[in-house]
């Protein structure tokens, strides 16, 4: 992807947290994964390693910082840390499974009661590509969506339907002014560059 | 859950948090459990409600505080030391990418019952009113050679062999008085008492070159400290996330996690509920192995709710003050720790203050009154009085790695070192801090 050459100066801009939730094999590393990398995997293994990515848009200026669960929900042992300071939730359920669909309702509950009052929460029905096996009928999920106040798009990572969009809405939503209070007043960035110590010299193999 | 694992961790307090997600890093399956429903045990920071529910059951936090959610009360106040090792850990891991870190406003010390501003500098000895003039030159002589000193090159020496020469010598050979002693050996150097005047030099004169680097390791510190935003709670959450990440797997809310062991007395697995996940070894806090630790020492914090800064801080949002043993007529260190809405640990305009020292006598509460008369009004305070455990045996043999209570030090030196020490029990290796981990070549971003 050729998006990063051309990111514009970065004074302005603007960073936002984006978090996944979700049932187990509900797509949420495959999602992300089509989004950033633009790849799709039939054995997407369950979350190991990049459980975080980043994606700038530079038509409007935002840089993503996409957090998946790394696995920590399926003994509902997901860390507050994990939606603290979260601009945006993706909750995603799979549309052959009702079990995912009740599960992803439990989460936008969770967040409603613990995330930020104003973070942008956007429902995804992934594998819309399995259609012969559907059990969630998009009737149902956009009139739940519509009650509970959250954007809903039907996804697939295997196809790409939907995927581009879901991402590029959440962006649009996202308040402009936000993105002054988000910006750690004073904060440090901690990094490897050397104090001023003399860099010591590696010595073995 | 009747699964073998390599490792089984048990809690979630940081020093468990952090050994999971190296031992995750380098390949072990890890089961990380915890008996309570949120992660940190001991070293977890509170809401308000949880704090009440904690120390003062059945009542509610007075409303003047404002929002529970606003507050994130750490149970074991510390600040980081900005060029420490647990700041090393964090970017040898690359767990820095889920935290957010503010500076600490200020660092101060009594003296005669007045607090000053640390001096560590050159200039700022110079500048100090916590010295005379002559003694000025002598403290100003004294930092710049510690400023200069480099193990590797004789040249900035001296003729001084620091490995031979106690501290006490070095300081004689610099002819400082008593005062300054005093606060290079408690303030800077960071010693709880006064056993390093007899020992070898060279590990007090690293600690005061780490304050000093700390001081300059990222531009505009006013503080060698930094502290997380949202409290100290989040550091373990973001190890544990680490550990998530290689593969670890997490299991909070098992109040009834039990250690099994064979007829060798050596740890198995642990089991709960029924089940049994079997391991090679355990590693936890002391909580979790019952009669195979003893208390080395007792700890006595008090929390307090602020509506004002620390007076005599120059207003500052975050705060240390350190009252020297001998300042307070004590055998051990006072500790005075603030910060504020500004790290977002409280609601607005409302500071959080902790006092701490290591208790001497039958009445601990009693012990903090020369830390909490700096603090001017509070509005409502906590103490309370915890054992610091220490394991008794190293695990070899009963494949127990205990992790050591949270001592009262200011900062995380020796909560690193214990980790440190645990890994290297563990795994026989010591991981190179100052580099990046080797594993942690992760596919770039985008
Ligand atoms: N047909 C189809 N399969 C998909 C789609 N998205 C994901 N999958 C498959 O579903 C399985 C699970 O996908 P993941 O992306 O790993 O799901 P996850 O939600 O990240 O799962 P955990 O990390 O285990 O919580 C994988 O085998 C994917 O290949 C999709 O849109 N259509
Ligand atoms: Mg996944």
């Amino acid at each position: 992807m050729a998006a990063d050459l051309s990111a514009p100066a970065l004074a302005q801009q603007q960073t936002a947290k984006l978090v996944l939730l979700g049932e187990q094999a509900a797509g949420k590393s495959s999602l992300v994964l089509r989004y950033v990398k633009g790849q799709f995997f039939d054995y997407q293994a369950s979350t190991v390693g990049a459980a975080f990515l980043t994606k700038t848009i530079p038509e409007l200026n935002i840089k993503f910082e996409i957090w998946d669960t790394a696995g920590q929900e399926r003994y509902h042992s997901l860390a507050p840390m994990y939606y603290r300071g979260a601009a945006a939730a993706i909750i995603v359920y799979d549309i052959t499974s009702t079990d995912s669909f009740n599960r992803a309702k439990a989460w936008v509950r969770e967040l409603q009661r613990q995330g930020s009052p104003n973070m942008i929460m956007a429902l995804a029905g992934n594998k819309a590509d399995l259609e012969s096996a559907r059990a969630v009928a998009t009737e149902e999920a956009q009139a739940y969506a519509n009650e509970a106040g959250l954007f809903f798009l039907e996804t697939s990572a295997k196809t790409a339907a939907n995927v581009n969009e879901l991402f590029a809405e959440i962006a649009r939503k996202l308040p402009k002014a936000e993105a002054a209070p988000r910006q750690p007043q004073g904060g440090i960035v901690l990094d490897s560059a050397p104090a001023q110590a003399p860099k010591k010299s590696a010595c073995c193999a | 859950m009747d699964e073998e694992y390599d490792a089984i961790v048990l809690g979630t307090g940081l020093k468990e948090c952090i050994i999971s997600g190296l031992l995750s890093v380098k390949g072990l399956k890890v089961l990380h459990m915890d008996r309570n429903d949120y992660y940190g045990g001991e070293s977890a920071s509170l809401n308000l409600k949880q704090l009440w529910e904690k120390f003062r059951p059945g009542q509610q936090p007075p409303p003047s505080l404002g929002a529970s959610r606003d507050y994130n009360v750490d149970m074991v106040p510390k600040f980081m030391m900005a060029n420490g090792q647990l700041v090393k850990t964090l970017i040898y891991t690359d767990v820095t990418k889920y935290l957010e870190f503010k500076a600490v406003d200020g660092s101060y010390v009594l003296n005669k019952g007045k607090v000053y501003k640390t001096p560590v500098t050159p200039n700022e000895a110079l500048a100090s009113p916590l010295m005379g003039m002559i003694e000025k030159f002598r403290a100003r002589g004294f930092f710049s050679f510690v400023e200069a000193y480099d193990v590797r090159d004789p040249a900035t020496h001296k003729g001084l062999d620091l490995r031979r020469m106690t501290m006490g010598e070095l300081y004689t050979y610099y002819n400082l008085d008593a005062q300054t002693v005093d606060f290079i050996g408690h303030a800077i150097a960071l010693h709880r008492d006064d056993k390093y005047l007899g020992e070898p030099a060279l590990p007090t004169v690293n600690k005061i070159k780490l304050y000093h680097d700390s001081l300059t390791r990222y531009e505009g510190l006013t503080s060698p400290y930094i502290y997380p935003r949202y409290g100290l709670g989040e550091l373990p959450q973001a190890f544990a996330r680490l550990s998530a990440v290689y593969g670890g797997t997490y299991m909070l809310n098992k109040a009834d996690a039990e250690v099994v062991y064979d007829e060798s007395g050596a740890a198995v697995g642990v089991s709960s509920a029924g089940e049994t996940a079997r391991c090679k070894f355990v590693v936890g806090d002391a909580s979790y192995f019952p009669a195979k630790t003893r208390v080395a020492a007792r700890v006595v914090r008090a929390v307090c709710f602020l509506s004002h800064p620390v007076p005599n801080t120059n207003n500052a949002h975050s705060v240390q003050i350190i009252l020297p043993q001998k300042q307070i007529g004590r055998h051990s260190d006072m500790y005075v720790f603030c910060c504020s809405y500004a790290h977002n640990v409280a609601a607005n305009n409302k500071w959080l203050a902790f006092v701490s020292t290591t208790v001497e006598t039958a009445n601990p509460e009693a012990e903090l009154a020369p830390g909490l008369a700096l603090l001017g009004h509070i509005d409502e305070k906590f103490v309370t009085v915890s054992d610091v455990h220490a394991p008794l045996d190293d695990g070899s043999r009963d494949k127990c790695y205990i992790s050591t209570g949270y001592d009262p030090t200011t900062h995380f030196e020796t909560t690193v070192e214990d980790v440190l020490s645990l890994y290297r029990r563990i795994t026989g290796e010591v991981p190179d801090l100052d580099s990046k981990n080797p594993r942690l070549a992760e596919p770039p971003a985008e």
